[in-house]
């Protein structure tokens, strides 16, 4: 169940491949051809290296929980949905992604807690990465 | 062997802080931001006892209208030498140490950095164009500072053991200072039960471990030895300085420290002094969590012990092991227009002067060092470290 809102993501030239891709239920990374680094946010460069030859792979959808907060009020969209949780996510993969945990009352989330992505369509041609609880 | 003329160039005792001015005002519904530009500049060249026409470099941060255009229009000035760098809150500190190296640089001598704002009862809040994060950040529902320093403050305690209490100890040493300041937005001392009762904003932090919101500004003068000799009054010798700007680094964001740990190094090493030397600190104060780890990457203690550190009464002043914030910081004092940078310095110059309240005076106060963090904690923002000593440091 998804009650946090969903609010369609600011979309770029740049970001357009990545936001497409959540349509389809994949989140995707860019790998740094010349590095071998991950790169996250989403860029025309590796801002390890600044070689401009990425290529994207899709992540595994696993990770763990960095850091969270419980909103508690906030004038926003958000606003009829506090309490609820805003988290670093920390990728298999490597990155640490802001995000919601959902799926879970907010006394619940802890630092380290595994967790899954989920998505949630925005109604906007692409979908919100959140994170759950991991089923046990 | 060194092309002559490109020895390393020290701003250490190149520029004195010679003016400043803390507005008074915590509301001000009647007043522009323009009209606060202009009181608070007013107040520092008068402190200074310099006059508008002697000011050949201005600096200002990015809010101002269109920065510096705006401002030599409104206060009809020509400088030679301008500078609209835009730290957030630490803006101001950056500001200085930027005066300093153009006044060592021989390209100016009298130089004025402004700020004013009003979070309470006026403008609305600056649009910033968005970032190329702006897709990946704005959609989570988080909308202010607070949320951002809490991500920061859960992980501390997740990997340091900190506590809500230890938290709450730095509100308590800032609210035992605003006691003594009459013009301090809130002037009641607080207890840490207060604290750990006051509401939850964004878990771990509560609302008394967040700074005030008020409206006004400040102002500093910062002027040549030249000039500083001629006007033969106590004032605060510029001895080092440091900048850095800490960021998500490609998604290896560690929230368990500030840049400050890159611009407190700069700084210390061009003073020529180290943590044992100083006598006061304005460390600002946006969140307790900001003044925990800030001590902590500055060196005053080991990371991870900040908590222990504030404890017992370590802050306050004059007689706690690291004197803080004796105006009541941003927490109990104020925090003009959301950023809390200026009245670190202002209170620094104070302390160096002996100028400070006499309930809060450090005794014989020689080296002062005020750290100003801009932006946030949970993502980017900007540290600047300043070491400031008494004149003939
Ligand atoms: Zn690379």
């Amino acid at each position: 169940m998804n009650r946090l809102p969903t609010p369609a993501p600011v979309v770029t030239p740049t970001t357009q491949a990545f936001w497409d891709a959540t349509s389809e239920g994949r989140f995707m990374l860019q790998h740094c051809v010349a590095c071998d680094a991950v790169v996250w946010f989403p860029r025309n460069h590796c801002p390890e290296c600044f070689s401009p030859e990425l290529s994207t792979f899709d992540c595994s959808g696993h990770g763990t929980v960095y850091s969270y907060t419980v909103i508690r009020k906030v004038a926003n969209a958000y606003k009829e949905a506090t309490p609820f949780v805003v988290a670093y996510v920390e990728l298999k993969e490597g990155p640490r992604i802001m995000t919601n945990i959902v799926d879970c009352a907010p006394e619940d989330v802890s630092v380290g807690m595994a967790v899954t992505l989920v998505f949630h369509d925005t109604g906007a041609g692409n979908a919100l990465y959140r994170f759950r609880p991991t089923s046990q | 062997m060194q092309p002559r003329g490109t020895e390393p160039m020290s701003i250490r005792g190149a520029a004195y802080v010679a003016g400043i001015y803390e507005h008074p005002g915590r509301d001000l519904p009647t007043h522009t931001i323009w009209d606060i530009h202009t009181e608070v500049a007013m107040g520092a060249l008068a402190d200074a006892g310099l006059s508008m026409g002697d000011v050949d470099a201005l600096f200002c941060d990015g809010t101002a209208g269109f920065g510096v255009l705006t401002l030599c229009d409104h206060f009809g000035i020509r400088p030679k030498y301008v500078d609209s760098t835009e730290t957030g809150g630490s803006s101001y500190l950056a500001h200085v140490g930027h005066a300093a190296a153009a006044i060592a640089a021989g390209k100016c001598s009298v130089a004025l950095i402004t700020l004013a704002g009003k979070p309470r009862t006026g403008s609305p809040p600056v649009q910033w164009a968005q970032g190329p994060e702006s897709g990946f950040e704005s959609v989570w529902g988080m909308a202010g500072a607070p949320h951002s320093y809490a991500l920061a403050a859960q992980r501390h305690m997740y990997e340091f053991g900190t506590t809500s209490a230890q938290l709450a100890e730095i509100k308590v040493a800032a609210s035992t200072h605003a006691q003594y300041n009459s013009n301090a937005f809130l002037k009641n001392v607080v207890t840490v039960d207060e604290v750990l009762n006051s509401p939850l904003v964004a878990d771990p932090l509560h609302r008394l471990d967040c700074c005030v919101v008020t409206d006004g500004g400040g102002a500093l003068v910062v002027v040549s030895p030249e000039i500083a000799k001629k006007l033969g009054k106590t004032q605060a010798k510029v001895l080092g300085h440091g900048e850095a700007v800490k960021h998500t680094n490609n998604g290896r964001i560690d929230l368990t420290y500030t840049g400050a740990v890159w611009s407190g190094p700069l700084a210390f090493e061009e003073a020529g002094v180290s943590v044992a030397d100083i006598d006061y600190a304005s460390i600002y104060d946006s969140f307790t969590i900001t003044v925990l780890q800030t001590i902590e990457d500055l060196g005053f203690c080991e990371k991870g012990k900040g908590g222990e550190f504030v404890m017992d009464g370590a802050l306050i002043a004059p007689f706690g092991r690291l004197p803080f914030n004796t105006d009541g910081g941003g927490l109990s004092n104020n925090h003009p227009s959301n950023r809390g940078g200026i009245t670190k310095v202002i209170e620094a110059v104070r302390q160096l002067r002996g100028e400070a309240h006499p309930a809060v005076q450090v005794p014989d106060c020689q080296i002062a060092l005020a750290h100003g963090t801009g932006g946030s904690l949970g993502s980017r923002h900007g540290s600047v470290t300043l070491i400031l000593g008494q004149h003939d440091a």
